[in-house]
């Protein structure tokens, strides 16, 4: 093996470790939120601080993969691949962070009906299997999981465009819990901002695996 | 619409037994830079030196097909080869300066054509030692021995004493690969100059290098063209996986 390839497998290896690292993230918010744990809120508020070491490792390495092997074609191709899925990665990390912060400016536990209505543990599932299939995707090298996202991704825009019925409604029934209420709609919001980090890592591995740029186009197939 | 230069159609070259190039098929528009990439023995030097009729000098070679300069048939019988090579001049590896003054170095192939006119062979020695970007570091000491040039100033003599008898093509064979890093910048901006009058092809082992210079690069394996195509697709998205694997660093 060449030493381009061996930094090519350790940036790989890295990059799946803060994939893993970010899915647990979005995991554990999950259950911070159903379970209204303020000790797992803090967990992942103290994870947060891997995830953003994670950003500036793989950050580094790629620079110097660049200014070092100068690589080429798939290679090329991959190191910028890895720049991008790297920054998405970070963004995600700092919504569960996010979310979980919401939970020290919430009064009470959600009940299960609420969660329900809102479809905030749907969102967080869909989310956590959307990321998932492009982590699939990236050790497998087959774009078929990463293609799937992008139609998985309009559960979450559809939640997300009805969200300010749902809230509103909820508010007018439970007028007393305005400020907990609005809570769910800030989760909402960055579950569906990691949606689109997650369509945007997707658009990555598309990139990488078949040279094909998909950004900003309506047309996902490849 | 661009203007085919240099043309190789089905050419094949032998030595003796053994088969250097096999069905090459190529093009080289007008005022373009393209690169030979491939491993060492693939063809690509010999291709390059079928252009002007170089390997006539090994014994036993022997060539089937087309190679064509503006349209005309290189190997053609009533081809004056002195003339060919009038036009297509060569810049070799190791730069090799004759033993002789700065001037004279570039004055050497307008006396072999015959050009006696002391004025006129003084205005083509200056203006092809600007061309070539070694005017300012030499004009004081034209009738300093060559030999004793720095490696870098030798190559980029070598290339005005090419550019004097004022070619249309020129080849260059790994014409930067025993300079160091300042003077390997200096040839490859001289190259990009010169692009703009002048069809150039060069042979390099320097991805990099291709990368930064070339318009178009042509990948070689094993005597035969595997892929020619414009330099970003091949170094982005070459659509043969022996080229990634070469390019990449995975064979050759």
């Amino acid at each position: 093996m060449s030493h381009l390839n061996i930094e090519i497998e350790r940036l790989k290896t890295d990059t799946i470790e803060m994939w893993c690292l970010v899915i647990s993230q979005l995991e554990k918010a999950k259950l911070a939120i159903e379970t209204f744990d303020e000790h797992l809120a803090n967990e992942i508020n103290a994870n947060e601080k891997r995830v953003d070491a994670f950003e500036l490792k793989l950050d580094m390495d790629c620079e110097n993969i660049l200014a070092l092997f100068n690589p080429l074609a798939n290679d090329l191709r991959f190191v910028l691949s890895v720049l991008k899925i790297n920054y998405n990665l970070e963004r995600i990390g700092d919504y569960a962070k996010g979310i979980t912060r919401c939970i020290k400016n919430t009064s009470e536990p959600f009940s299960k009906e609420v969660l329900r209505e809102t479809h905030v543990i749907s969102m967080f599932e869909i989310a956590i299997d959307m990321l998932r299939g492009t982590l699939e995707s990236f050790e497998s090298e087959n774009n078929k999981n990463a293609i799937a996202v992008f139609k998985k991704d309009e559960y979450l825009d559809k939640v997300n465009s009805e969200a300010n019925v749902v809230i509103a409604d909820i508010i007018k029934r439970n007028p007393e819990k305005i400020n907990d209420t609005l809570q769910l709609l800030s989760f909402i919001r960055k579950l569906e901002r990691v949606g689109d980090q997650v369509q945007n890592i997707a658009e990555e591995i598309v990139f990488y695996i078949e040279a094909k740029v998909i950004k900003h186009s309506k047309n996902k197939k490849v | 619409m661009p203007t085919t230069i240099i043309e190789s159609k089905d050419f094949n070259l032998f030595y003796g037994d053994f088969q250097a190039l096999k069905n090459i098929n190529f093009q080289a528009e007008e005022n373009t830079v393209t690169a030979f990439i491939g491993p060492s023995g693939c063809g690509k030097s010999t291709l390059l030196r079928s252009f002007n009729r170089m390997n006539d000098l090994i014994e036993g070679v022997q060539t089937t097909g087309e190679t064509n300069i503006n349209g005309i048939s290189v190997y053609d019988k009533s081809v004056d080869v002195n003339e060919l090579r009038k036009r297509i001049g060569m810049v070799f590896q190791k730069p090799n300066p004759f033993p002789k003054s700065i001037f004279e170095n570039v004055a050497y192939g307008l006396r072999i054509d015959g050009i006696k006119d002391k004025h006129i062979i003084e205005e083509k020695v200056v203006s092809s030692l600007k061309k070539a970007a070694l005017w300012d570091e030499v004009k004081d000491n034209l009738k300093k021995s060559a030999l004793a040039l720095s490696g870098g100033q030798q190559q980029r003599l070598c290339i005005a004493r090419a550019l004097a008898i004022e070619p249309s093509i020129i080849l260059m064979d790994e014409p930067a690969s025993a300079l160091d890093p300042i003077s390997t910048s200096k040839i490859e901006d001289l190259i990009y100059e010169l692009k703009k009058n002048y069809t150039i092809i060069i042979v390099t082992h320097n991805m990099q290098q291709a990368g930064r210079i070339s318009d178009n690069t042509a990948f070689f394996y094993m005597g035969e063209l595997i892929e020619c195509d414009d330099t970003k697709t091949i170094f982005t998205n070459p659509s043969n996986l022996r080229t990634q694997n070469y390019i990449t660093g995975r064979f050759g």
